[in-house]
């Protein structure tokens, strides 16, 4: 069923050639990320110093609730900011050792098409409904690869049927509306990976699918991902999924990353109290739960974070210094590490 | 808290929407068969879970409920009384009965009017529920009854997040003290710390009013956690109803379970051991449902059965929405008890299996 596409070499031939490249640097690493809106509240500061690095074939799980900050990070790594009224307010965003964030425009726009690619939560409004789904597939080899428009769309039909959508040859030349749902996810897919990238980022793609659609799309993604040994950043609010396909785990909270671990000792033993309540505040189907245990309280709003722990007024850990001082993120034990002046007290507290 | 003696039944409940082509002289096309022959029951003081995915009929029926839809055919009884056959009196004293909590607490709510006039709404619709004097007190009570501080009685809603939206608009539902409240997936646009104090809420408020809830939702696990029974819906009819434990341990239809299966558990230690049933293809448009049993287009069961006839021609030659018993093309299943259930299911094949636990 899936069509290899011809690879031009393992990269691209694109990025060898920028300043700090190093075929040895890690996939993609992320550091000290700022991300600040200037609303006319005042300054939201979205995203305020988030760290993580990704492997090649390591599938990275981005985990928070609305306003966590974990959309604005991937549209930041993405170069897709809407800027003004967001801004950079600092860190680096490094492929292969170089820094995103100090190149031109054209240049990223070119690391965008052919290294670094995003699926989209909601795949109707980001698929253009006066052009067939053929051409919009096409334009990526006719502008990227200076493909005739026929070569080009025999890569489109190459593509579809790669994701699995039935008489690919046919339906090339549907518009975006003549899908359903999970076949227009499937097409924005099919859209990232046309050129072959090395990492995927993945924000909330099923959300708006059904739960047996929204399978068939997490397979989907997991096989290619394996097959083509990619990075895959996976930005969701559902543990579920999560615990399904993740290696490791990222929890944000107000614009920080709050703990990093991978999957299973996140699971079994969360380190930062917030990772904890939101892991007992889930219904579960395999258990008749009684009362679901619940967060107290609201996230701050972004303009007013206030000083110390951002999490710390709906925390049961919370003491005097929590008020007060800023818990780094920092190691708890090997490959894990928590933003939390009590994490180790929180990890070996019994999770029921 | 509940027993066995209904508010609420439904029977052979149908609404067809028509679809017309043409512009000045308007033909009907076609029907687009929202909801298809429902029959169920909610006793006083349970949660009926209904689940389903997009397109099966579970808002359609929501609306029949409150009135908002009048049904093609079919009856809907409150204690007793049809109300499909109500006028306009009628169907007022109905909707004191029977309240409904949106979906999404952003556009449920007028922008432009206080919470206060908000929850006090339904005083003024029907002036006899409480005196004129009384009302500002009975707002603030029905506040306070929401977990919400009754001094932002006149803030207005953009000053409150999501879940107290949420609270708002149950409030309201809860201002003619109706027995029924039908819930339209309540909390599947909040987020999860939040959905936890929506759905605690709800319990506590079930408790101490004795309210009979229906409880819409795409979220089988939130289902799991309030609904004492459940009926799962496909393509606008029941696919299989029964306690909440008989449906999540045993499932007998092979619908329910694909959709238990396709829920993911959060629990990492469990990769890869659950038994997972991954549906092939989209749910079929309502407006042209197939023939006999309408899940058979994607129904695994129905190709296993197919399969042991089938000779190798029409293996390679029939489409995989095809592949199915001449007993589920032509006949309809009827939702009936089953050998080997406890509870009923429609399906010509059903056969219990454990999707939900680990193997």
């Amino acid at each position: 069923m899936t069509v290899e596409l011809d690879r031009q070499g393992s990269h691209n031939g694109y990025v060898e050639g920028l300043p700090g490249y190093r075929d040895d640097a890690p996939l993609l690493e992320v550091e000290d990320l700022q991300v600040e809106f200037h609303t006319r509240d005042g300054v939201a500061r979205a995203v305020n110093g988030v760290d993580f690095s990704l492997r090649a074939g390591e599938t990275l799980a981005v985990v928070g609730e609305s306003g966590s900050g974990k959309s604005v990070t991937a549209q930041a790594i993405m170069g897709i900011l809407e800027e003004p009224p967001a801004r950079v307010a600092g860190g680096e965003i490094r492929f292969r050792g170089v820094d995103l964030l100090k190149l031109s425009a054209e240049r990223r726009r070119r690391i965008r098409a052919n290294h670094v690619a995003m699926v989209f939560q909601d795949a109707l409004s980001a698929l253009n409904p006066v052009w067939t789904v053929g051409f919009q597939l096409g334009e990526l080899f006719r502008k990227h690869r200076g493909m005739s428009r026929k070569d080009a769309r025999r890569r489109a039909v190459e593509l579809l049927d790669m994701v699995r959508i039935p008489a690919a040859a046919q339906r090339v030349d549907e518009y975006p509306h003549q899908f359903s749902g999970g076949m227009r996810q499937r097409v924005m897919i099919a859209m990232a990976l046309a050129l072959d990238p090395e990492v995927l980022i993945a924000d909330e793609p099923t959300t708006a699918l059904d739960v047996t659609v929204q399978a068939q799309i997490m397979r989907l993604l997991s096989d290619i991902q394996a097959e083509r040994h990619m990075g895959l950043i996976l930005i969701t609010h559902d543990l579920g999924v999560v615990a399904d396909v993740a290696d490791d785990i990222t929890v944000m909270y107000a614009g920080r990353a709050v703990e990093q671990a991978n999957v299973r000792d996140t699971f079994a033993s969360p380190a930062h109290p917030y990772t904890k309540a939101l892991l007992r505040s889930i219904p579960r189907l395999d258990v008749k739960g009684q009362r679901l245990e619940v967060i107290a309280g609201l996230p701050p709003v972004l303009t007013d974070i206030p000083p110390g722990c951002a999490f710390a007024p709906r925390c049961g850990y919370a003491q005097d210094v929590c008020r007060t001082e800023r818990p780094p993120l920092s190691t708890v034990t090997a490959g894990r590490s928590a933003a939390c002046h009590f994490a180790s007290e929180v990890m070996t507290d019994d999770v029921n | 808290m509940t027993s066995t003696e209904p508010v609420l039944q439904v029977e052979g409940l149908v609404k067809h929407f028509p679809i017309r082509s043409g512009i000045v002289f308007k033909r009907t096309v076609g029907q687009v068969k929202a909801v298809d022959g429902v029959d169920i029951t909610l006793n006083r003081g349970e949660t009926l879970g209904v689940v389903g995915e997009s397109g099966c009929g579970k808002s359609t029926l929501a609306k029949l409920l409150v009135g908002l839809e009048k049904p093609t055919s079919g009856a809907i009884r409150v204690r007793g009384e049809d109300v499909t056959r109500l006028g306009r009196s009628g169907m007022r004293r109905l909707r004191r009965n029977v309240q409904m909590v949106f979906q999404d607490p952003y556009t449920s709510l007028n922008p432009r009017m206080t919470v206060g006039d908000i929850i006090g709404e339904p005083y003024r619709i029907h002036p006899d529920a409480v005196p004129k004097s009384g009302r500002r007190a009975a707002v603030r009570e029905l506040i306070d009854m929401v977990g919400l501080n009754p001094d932002h009685i006149s803030r207005y809603p953009h000053q409150f997040s999501g879940g107290q939206r949420q609270r708002i608009g149950i409030a309201r539902a809860l201002a003619l003290k109706p027995e029924i409240l039908i819930c339209d997936e309540p909390v599947s646009a909040l987020d999860v710390s939040i959905q936890g104090q929506v759905i605690n809420l709800l319990e506590e408020l079930q408790d101490e009013l004795g309210l009979s809830y229906l409880f819409i939702a795409h979220d089988l696990s939130v289902v799991r956690h309030i609904a004492d029974r459940v009926a799962v819906m496909y393509l606008g009819k029941v696919a299989e109803s029964g306690e909440e434990n008989q449906i999540y341990e045993h499932p007998m239809h092979p619908y329910t379970q694909a959709l238990l299966s396709a829920v993911p558990v959060p629990d990492p230690t469990l990769r890869g051991q659950r038994d997972e049933i991954v549906l092939e293809g989209d749910v079929p448009s309502p407006a042209n449902p197939p023939s006999g049993c309408r899940f058979r287009t994607r129904c695994f069961k129905a190709r296993a059965e197919w399969a042991k006839t089938a000779t190798d021609e029409q293996r390679k030659n029939t489409p995989l929405a095809e592949q199915a018993p001449d007993v589920c093309k032509q006949q309809i299943p009827v939702l009936e008890i089953r050998e080997g259930g406890a509870h009923p299911s429609a399906c010509h094949y059903a056969q219990e299996r454990d999707v939900v636990h680990a193997h």
